[in-house]
């Protein structure tokens, strides 16, 4: 079971959340003007990185809010806790990356 | 309550009516004890506005007392509890029978500002368990620290107890607690609580 620090309440049950997907994923600005392929992928292509991922969760049995979450894709390992609307942070430089977008 | 000058009160039925005897008869008294009761029908408004706005200073002098910022506190009034439940959201709880009241004076404080005040008394009913074994029996189901380093009264929590989801309320240091929990819910949760002070 993974222990979530919720911004606001605090380390929570992963029980007590609701999984949102991949963060940042911005709302095209001009939906019409893409094409069927372009928005297919807007929808539905998601990255699927072994490694750090960030993505959105919602203390569902809690506050109910939105926040975001970098989490190791194999190792569980959380190393940022951010809320929504805030920009990925900048990982300390001496850490190692295994992103393989 | 009435209705048309009828008074509909003696028609109303708790969640738990039907339990109070068994309820009463659970408890455990001594260093040890335990004690287990439904306190039906609380007034309970949610209210939801900008912290920093205007409406905020209005709805805490509505109150009598400012709206609780820091997540998971209380704000106690003489007649009136009230619930952090999200950077912009509080659950005022008070005494049967005070819910237009208090509605009343939290629309006049919200006013024309974004927000919202809804009665949602009829949501949740309250389990009240109480006495020296009470955290014991909580922590049986709820994964919380509720030691006294890191929860007390004044603290209040949305989480799950025996996987219900509820509104933790700690009362008072003996320890006393208010479990606000959906109607729908509270048979099982109190049948869980009975099984749980018996161990």
């Amino acid at each position: 079971m993974l222990l979530i620090a919720c911004p606001w309440c605090g380390e929570r049950d992963e029980t007590e959340y609701h999984y949102g997907g991949q963060a940042h994923v911005a709302h095209p600005a001009d939906p019409h003007a893409l094409s069927d392929a372009e928005w297919g992928a807007y929808l539905f292509v998601r990255d699927n990185p072994k490694g750090e991922f960030a993505e959105r969760w919602m203390h569902a049995a809690g506050c109910r809010r939105w926040f975001n979450v970098v989490r190791h894709t194999v190792t569980h390992d959380i190393s940022a806790v951010y809320p929504a609307g805030q920009p990925r942070p900048v990982p300390p430089s001496d850490e190692h990356s295994e992103v393989t977008a | 309550m009435t209705v048309d000058g009828f008074a509909l009160a003696h028609l109303r039925r708790s969640p738990l009516g039907h339990l109070a005897d068994r309820l009463a008869a659970a408890e455990a008294t001594g260093p040890g004890g335990v004690r287990l009761r439904e306190i039906p029908f609380l007034a309970q408004l949610n209210l939801r506005l900008d912290p920093a706005g205007p409406a905020a200073a209005r709805a805490a002098e509505a109150l009598g007392a400012p709206l609780p910022t820091l997540a998971g506190s209380v704000v106690a009034t003489a007649d009136l509890r009230v619930l952090w439940l999200g950077p912009d959201e509080w659950l005022v709880v008070g005494a049967d029978g005070a819910a237009p009241t208090i509605e009343h004076a939290l629309r006049r404080a919200l006013g024309d500002e974004p927000g919202s005040v809804v009665d949602v008394s009829a949501n949740r009913t309250t389990l009240e368990l109480s006495g020296p074994s009470a955290r014991s029996v909580l922590e049986q189901g709820c994964s919380l620290d509720l030691h006294p380093r890191a929860f007390g009264p004044g603290r209040c929590a949305q989480t799950t107890v025996a996987k219900v989801q509820l509104v933790l309320d700690q009362i008072d240091a003996e320890p006393s607690y208010r479990l606000l929990v959906r109607g729908s819910f509270a048979q099982y949760l109190a049948d869980w609580l009975l099984d749980a002070t018996g161990e």
